[in-house]
């Protein structure tokens, strides 16, 4: 089943209810660890996305910026991403995304890193730095393997070029909730539902909404206007404060996840 | 002879138009036709420049390069920022030709262009006024800014006292340290500077940080990018800011010795005053060397030679070249000047280099301070460290082109903010071994 294929399925299948997608630094705190928590996040979310840690992330606060930090100080690799994936790809059917920053795929070129991601299973890339404009053949590469190249949409997006955006998205539309770096924030932006709203007048793909959301509360009033909600920073944190506490950090994390999934399942 | 005329006649013709920047975009229009890769639409030199950053920043962009470009082709804009280059910062600078040092040299003669005479002491103020004044213009409130060795922080934290705009800086934290003296003078001016304590905490990192409060802030700040980096229309609007020098020092030299120099020499990190210098003159056949950061050594994290010994890369929104590692990650850089520190460098000099119009060489930390101590004797002129190392390669070269020959060095800021860096070195070298 190719990428999109399996993104699509998967809006349609759970039922009407938005979908939960996850996010992890690949690499975050370690490799072994990193993997663990993955694969409980899948065991909630409907899909999940692993982050390349990179030595320059813009889009970034404090939160992810630190788990990239750490990762890159463990000795991750962005090639060690493909191989988590790999890994994931074994026990879970579930829509595989990579998020990277543009520079990490520039560097080993379209074609390898398309072919790396397809051959390992992953279904889709999220790359926030790279317009469409600046793509080359990074869409032909990717469709030649089979992953999705999922856009992002923005509230600052004027109308024709959300809806150019819409129409040329793969599996999805990523839409930033807030203006601003990941992160978490204490209440959701009032122009959120207007820019949703405006999203999905142009969009026949399902719209997703990340950045800021971060409790079962936000998670549920996004997840009235949108087809998913996407979920970082607060992840990464409920991991970082159980590391700092010594704890394993999946119990903490299998909880919160699953308080996310059920603030969905109640509408 | 008929060069010197045809040279004379243009000079003629420059002396009636104002430095103003609506040329500048006219001409850079013009060039489009013929010299694809000067200025293509959506920002790119050649297979350089472009835009690569997070949707929620697009939008702004283009709303950024309208403004910019209508401010550019605004008479009572054009006036107001030449007023203030002229009155306030107290342009046009000198071309000065440096007789004790090019005695001494033994062989061509060096012209400094006095960049450093300018108000707040560097070719900073020459962006920044123009940069504020389109904030102003946009209806902006803010202004925020990144520096390195403090000068774009101060000029910035200057010309937004002066048009009463509210004023953030971001630093990383072991350039506040190097460059105390302008974190106190951009504080006296009313700005906040703010400490950058992620990544390799120096311009880099400023410049991240400086990206993401732009990212949440974008509806009433504008972002005052201080070099010819960054995302399209950035490159484009400094250089056309900082093209004032090169106009001048085309003219002055033409006045002065009735034909162009024979070679350009300006540091370069993220290349903002050397492209204000090269661009003027490149339509013509002048010899053109931009100098980077030698650091140390050519060895990994050594050095900020990123157009010697980096490759193609992304960062800050352009692809240009990079310091970068295997995997893409961005490297950690070294020189003994913070404004030189920086892994990236503006995507017009990646252009220039790989169709060879400009040489690109490096001088090492201890040329430039050799060149500190030599402009000093000789000139009585102290000279910021970053101009240090274009001084220490014109010096090279004055004495490879020899006497009859004419070098424009572009001396692009003072060195007062460095004298603890001086004086640290000086201790260190006349420390004994072991």
């Amino acid at each position: 089943m190719d990428g999109i294929t399996r993104l699509e399925k998967m809006f349609e299948g759970i039922g009407g209810r938005p979908a939960l997608i996850g996010f992890h630094t690949a690499g975050f705190p370690d490799r072994d660890v990193s993997l663990r928590i993955c694969r409980a996040l899948l065991d909630h979310c409907d899909a999940l996305e692993v982050g390349i840690p990179f030595s320059d992330p813009v889009l970034d606060g404090p939160v992810i910026q630190e788990s990239s930090f750490r990762a890159l100080r463990a000795g991750f690799r962005p090639r060690h991403v493909f191989g988590l994936v790999g890994e994931l790809r074994k026990d879970s059917d579930k829509p595989l995304l990579i998020m990277t920053y543009y520079n990490p795929v520039h560097r080993m070129g379209h074609g390898p890193f398309c072919r790396a991601a397809a051959e390992a299973g992953a279904d889709g890339l999220l790359i926030p730095d790279l317009p469409p404009e600046e793509m080359g053949d990074l869409r032909e590469r990717a469709g030649e393997r089979g992953l999705a190249v999922v856009l992002f949409a923005s509230m600052t997006t004027p109308d024709d070029r959300l809806r150019m955006l819409a129409g040329q998205t793969q599996g999805f539309l990523y839409c930033f909730a807030v203006k601003g770096t990941t992160g978490m924030r204490e209440s959701l932006s009032r122009e959120l539902a207007p820019f949703l709203e405006r999203a999905r007048r142009f969009s026949s793909a399902p719209i997703a909404a990340g950045l800021g959301v971060s409790n079962p509360e936000q998670c549920r009033e996004v997840g009235r206007l949108a087809d998913g909600v996407i979920v970082g920073s607060a992840l990464v944190k409920a991991i970082m404060d159980a590391l700092e506490a010594g704890e394993d950090p999946v119990p903490a994390l299998s909880s919160l996840v699953s308080a996310l999934r059920d603030s969905l399942h109640q509408d | 002879m008929e060069r010197e005329r045809v040279e004379n006649r243009a000079g003629a013709q420059e002396r009636q138009v104002p430095h103003g920047i609506n040329e500048e975009v006219e001409r850079v229009k013009g060039m489009q036709d013929t010299s694809p890769g000067y200025a293509q639409p959506g920002g790119h030199f050649g297979a350089f420049g472009g835009r690569f950053v997070p949707e929620t920043l697009i939008a702004p962009l283009e709303e950024l390069e309208e403004a910019y470009l209508e401010a550019a082709r605004d008479p009572a804009f054009i006036e107001e920022l030449d007023g203030y280059l002229r009155d306030y910062v107290g342009r046009p600078t000198p071309l000065y030709r440096a007789e004790r040092l090019s005695r001494e040299l033994g062989g061509a003669t060096v012209f400094l262009k006095r960049e450093d005479l300018c108000h707040t002491g560097s070719h900073k103020i020459n962006n920044t006024l123009g940069q504020c004044l389109l904030a102003r213009r946009m209806g902006k409130r803010r202004v925020i800014a990144e520096t390195g060795a403090g000068q774009h922080g101060v000029a910035t934290a200057t010309a937004a006292a002066l048009l009463g705009l509210q004023c953030d800086v971001y630093m990383g934290e072991v350039d506040m340290e190097r460059q105390a003296l302008n974190v106190f003078r951009m504080e006296l001016l009313g700005a906040r500077v703010i400490p950058v304590r992620c990544g390799s905490r120096t311009l880099k990192d400023a410049v991240n940080e400086a990206l993401r409060d732009w990212v949440a802030s974008v509806d009433h700040t504008h972002y005052c990018l201080g070099s010819v980096v960054g995302p399209h229309p950035f490159p484009t609007m400094v250089r056309d800011l900082q093209s004032v020098i090169g106009k001048e020092a085309r003219r002055q030299h033409l006045e002065k010795t009735g034909r162009l120099p024979d070679c350009l020499v300006a540091c370069v990190g993220g290349g903002s005053n050397s492209i204000g210098l090269f661009h003027p003159f490149l339509d013509t056949g002048v010899r053109m060397v931009g100098v980077e950061a030698g650091g140390v050594g050519d060895g990994p994290g050594q050095h900020g030679s990123t157009l010697g010994l980096g490759s193609v890369g992304v960062l800050h929104g352009a692809r240009s070249y990079l310091l970068q590692d295997d995997d893409g990650q961005v490297m950690e850089t070294h020189s003994i000047s913070a404004g030189l520190d920086y892994p990236g460098v503006g995507p017009e000099h990646a252009f220039l280099k790989d169709s060879g119009r400009v040489e690109y060489v490096r001088v090492s930390d201890a040329e430039a301070l050799e060149a500190v101590d030599l402009l000093c004797r000789t000139e009585g002129i102290l000279p910021a460290l970053e101009s240090a190392h274009a001084v220490a390669y014109a010096a090279r070269l004055a004495r490879e082109l020899g006497p009859g020959a004419s070098i424009v060095v572009c001396l692009s800021g003072r060195g007062d903010k460095d004298v603890n860096t001086l004086s640290s070195a000086r201790t260190r070298k006349n420390k004994p071994a072991g």
